[in-house]
């Protein structure tokens, strides 16, 4: 079974760049991601570690999208597209041959840069995904569905505004609330891991704001990589940072070291507006 | 200031124009409309839907033989052309990549642009010949042939109006690729892809050319496939040349008939798939 296999934990290697004591969930060895011969990621080694927030940073066009993306194999159908090197799950190989894409993206969840939730109402909006993978239990459907959607609504922070309305369409929600709304569907499939691409780019300081505040209750359940253009962001939310240049990996470490002691003259360059 | 005033000038003339282009578009609309109501409504009664053609020289009889032979033909060509349409439509937009698609986007185009009565010729040799009859079921391959390049092409359209986010959303919960077009993009797509359909399906419903020597016509009621059946578009055109003020009077009420089904099609079309979470209107 696909499922086992991917759920099989491996020895556990510790993450010795990060100095963190959490098991590694996604590594990064020599991974590269090319679109044709072109490559947008290059030879990059990374570590994340469970149950942290790690943030990927770097001006436009440096790969990192491409990276987040190909960590829940939503590159696949890009036509194309070449991932050489490796990008474990647990010490699996999530391009190996016995992987099923679908199984991944079941286990590592994502966040879009523009919220993008279904033309369902916001009840279904949640109970879509758990139930097409059949999820649901056989008897007590109904109670199961509204016990779920309350717990992810609220793990999103965003019970409180929407209990009164769950059957009115998630699209008539404000951008902020689409956002919160997107990030419950996620939670709805209880994934391990949670890719967030920009989560915040399309929305208002205050939106932004409450989607920070959620990350960082998010952060001792799941284990998430966010790409932001935002140093701040980056800065607040996140316990560690990598950051990316031309699809080169220059820097990663504990985000408080990156942001006031980094090693590369690159980095303190980008992360104080000297250039990107 | 002078400029300013010239360039609003130049505006308001240009405006005037392109108005007056959009109004060209509509008046032929209307007066194909009106024309054909007011010669045909005086032979629109009950005896033109429910008698068949009287003999030649006696006067009165209706078209309800062409009309349930259409309804047939038709029929027969939606059974075949639309899930072949609807399914090619669906590959090329979701799966489409490489030369296989572009080749069959090609082709499609092509047979979009080849007149109708090409359609007829090529299936003589293929069933009117080995058949050695005409038949309802030969005329129903020839509207195939128009209305599955045109359900095809719409309805990629239409699947591919549907924002990627939306696809993005599916498969990252856990869909699979066949899940997400069905459940996710079809669904946020239902609206224009029906409209097309419909409009695919009126389109046929008026050709004449590819029934002449398929379909034939006949002057009988007649439900049987494997035999000649008249049509309403060869109804009409075979009355409209005969030489009996009767039969003209006939014709233009089956041309009535005709262009009201697909404005009642049209319209219906857009009532029944009104909707708000469709990215295709």
């Amino acid at each position: 079974m696909v499922s086992e296999y991917l759920e099989q934990p491996t020895e556990g290697t510790p993450a010795e760049v990060t100095g963190s004591a959490q098991p590694t969930v996604i590594e990064c060895r020599s991974a590269w991601v090319k679109y044709g011969d072109n490559p947008a990621v290059k030879d990059v080694t990374l570590d994340f570690p469970a149950k942290q927030v790690t943030s990927l940073i770097g001006p436009s066009g440096c790969g990192k999208s491409t990276l987040l993306r190909s960590f829940n194999r939503m590159n696949d159908f890009i036509p194309g597209i070449k991932i050489e090197g490796q990008i474990l799950y647990h010490g699996r190989d999530l391009y190996g041959r016995e992987v099923d894409p679908v199984e991944v993206r079941r286990r590592i969840g994502m966040v879009f840069q523009k919220p993008n939730p279904f033309p369902k109402s916001i009840f279904q909006n949640i109970v879509w995904g758990p139930m097409i993978n059949g999820l649901a239990p056989r008897s007590g459907r109904k109670a199961w569905q509204q016990e779920l959607v309350q717990r992810c609504l609220e793990g999103a922070a965003l019970w409180d505004e929407v209990k009164d309305r769950l059957h009115e369409s998630g699209l008539s929600l404000s951008g902020g609330q689409q956002q919160r709304l997107c990030i419950a569907r996620a939670l709805a499939m209880d994934p391990e891991v949670i890719l967030m691409d920009e989560p915040c780019s399309a929305l208002d300081p205050r939106s932004t704001l409450r989607i920070e505040d959620l990350i960082d209750e998010l952060r001792t359940r799941f284990t998430i990589i966010i790409v932001t253009h935002n140093m701040q962001q980056a800065a607040r939310v996140s316990d560690l940072t990598a950051f990316l240049y031309e699809g080169n990996l220059v820097e990663h470490g504990p985000t408080q070291k990156i942001f006031t002691n980094p090693d590369q003259k690159q980095t303190e360059e980008y992360i104080t507006g000297r250039f990107g | 200031m002078r400029q300013v005033r010239r360039r609003q000038w130049r505006s308001r003339l240009m405006l005037a124009g392109a108005s007056l282009c959009a109004l060209l578009c509509a008046v032929p609309v209307m007066a194909v409309l009106l024309y054909v109501t007011i010669k045909g409504i005086g032979s629109v009664n009950w005896d033109f839907f429910t008698q068949i053609q009287k003999p030649v020289g006696e006067a009165g009889g209706g078209m309800k033989h062409a009309l349930v032979g259409s309804l047939i033909v038709v029929g027969g060509a939606s059974l075949v052309g639309l899930p072949v349409g609807l399914a090619g439509g669906i590959y090329l937009a979701e799966f489409g990549e490489g030369r296989f698609a572009a080749a069959v986007r090609f082709a499609a185009d092509t047979i979009n642009g080849v007149p109708s009565i090409v359609a007829g010729l090529v299936i003589w040799p293929l069933v009117v010949v080995p058949m050695r009859s005409f038949s309802a079921i030969a005329g129903s391959l020839a509207l195939a042939i128009i209305m599955i390049p045109l359900v095809m092409r719409t309805t990629e359209e239409m699947l591919r109006l549907v924002p990627r986010s939306q696809r993005d959303a599916a498969l990252a919960v856990g869909a699979t690729r066949a899940r997400t077009t069905l459940s996710v993009v079809l669904p946020a797509a239902v609206g224009g892809v029906v409209t097309g359909t419909l409009l695919a399906l009126a389109r046929i419903a008026g050709e004449t050319a590819p029934l002449l020597f398929t379909c034939l016509g006949n002057q009988w009621f007649s439900l049987r496939l494997d035999h000649p059946i008249a049509t309403l578009p060869v109804q009409i055109y075979t009355y409209a040349i005969a030489p009996f003020d009767d039969w003209h009077r006939q014709a233009w009420a089956g041309a009535l008939v005709l262009v009201s089904g697909t404005l009642l099609v049209n319209v219906l079309a857009r009532v029944a798939t009104r909707r708000r979470h469709d990215f295709t209107r």
